[in-house]
């Protein structure tokens, strides 16, 4: 059994560093669609990829949420992306193979996978 | 039809956070003497009439505002009769929920145990204001994980911080394969 011990000492740490993550230095959100749709579709594996990427790339100012069902449910899996400032990025048919290239192309270099947007594949 | 069991779970969990529940039970009990798999879904939330109670399992009921229909609990009673299980409903207003579900272990048509740790985590990582107690039982053997017992240990810092949340993911993974002694699905 892992200790609550292990948990008392990353509790320290955390305190130490003060930034508990304030909503403020976010500025960028993934919204992945977790409804009956999205969870048969395959959404689960897709989100856990994306926080699994996340911190590999020790990235700490996106966070990773979800929402309802947005009534495309033959889309499914979609993630929504929502940059600071830009307008919205709706990425479909997601697999977690997508996600290393949605990561790097988008959320670190700024340029939006076309080809797996709903533009390209609605 | 959901592939996993664990995608049902997460599934059916969510209507607890949307019916505010502040406190989602969850139990896994695996019997091989039995030959079922039993799962528990017991929270404090809003609750429901006796009517809705009776209707939820018919697809053209839902209190989602977007669309008339709503699939969760008919594909879960659906999966459980296929597999010669059972399933049940009990709700008070302004109590909460209870559903039980059952399956046969060994019938063709139960679909794999899939990610449980995962589906487990992500309800955990995404509800990070509802508690969370799971109960895995597996063939006696127990594990129960409690967020409120995290909660207390890491206060002030939120259960979905990064360094937290890696934690109760392992812990998870760990425990519940332990459990599980080598490869079950």
């Amino acid at each position: 059994m892992k200790s609550l011990a292990e948990l008392a000492a990353i509790r320290a740490r955390m305190i130490e560093q003060v930034n508990l993550r304030k909503d403020d230095n976010i500025d960028t959100r993934i919204v992945v669609g977790m409804a009956t749709c999205g969870i048969a579709a395959g959404a689960r594996p897709v989100m856990l990829e994306f926080i699994e990427e996340l911190k590999r790339r020790g990235i700490d100012n996106v966070t990773v949420a979800q929402t309802g069902c947005v009534g495309m449910c033959r889309l499914e899996p979609i993630v929504e992306v929502y940059v600071k400032d830009q307008e919205k990025v709706t990425y479909v048919h997601m697999t977690p193979e997508k996600v290393a290239r949605v990561v790097n192309d988008h959320i670190v270099n700024g340029r939006p996978v076309e080809e797996y947007t709903i533009g390209a594949q609605g | 039809m959901m592939r996993e069991l664990a995608d049902n779970i997460l599934d059916i969990a969510q209507n607890s956070i949307s019916a505010r529940a502040s406190l989602v039970t969850i139990e896994i009990t695996v019997s091989h003497e039995r030959d079922t798999i039993g799962l528990t879904f017991i929270d404090d939330g809003c609750g429901m009439s006796q009517e809705m109670a009776r209707s939820v399992c018919d697809p053209f009921t839902t209190t989602r505002k977007t669309r008339k229909v709503g699939l969760g609990l008919p594909l879960l009673k659906m999966t459980a009769q296929a597999t010669g299980g059972d399933f049940s409903i009990a709700s008070e207003l302004g109590k909460g929920t209870t559903v039980r579900v059952s399956f046969g272990l060994s019938h063709i048509d139960r679909p794999p145990m899939g990610d449980v740790p995962g589906a487990l985590f992500t309800l955990v990582l995404m509800n990070p204001e509802t508690d969370f107690r799971f109960v895995y039982d597996y063939d006696g053997k127990v594990f129960v994980f409690d967020t409120r017992e995290i909660r207390e240990a890491v206060a002030p810092v939120p259960l979905d911080h990064p360094e937290i949340s890696a934690w109760i993911k392992d812990c998870l993974v760990q425990e519940i394969n332990e459990l599980h002694g080598g490869l079950f699905s």
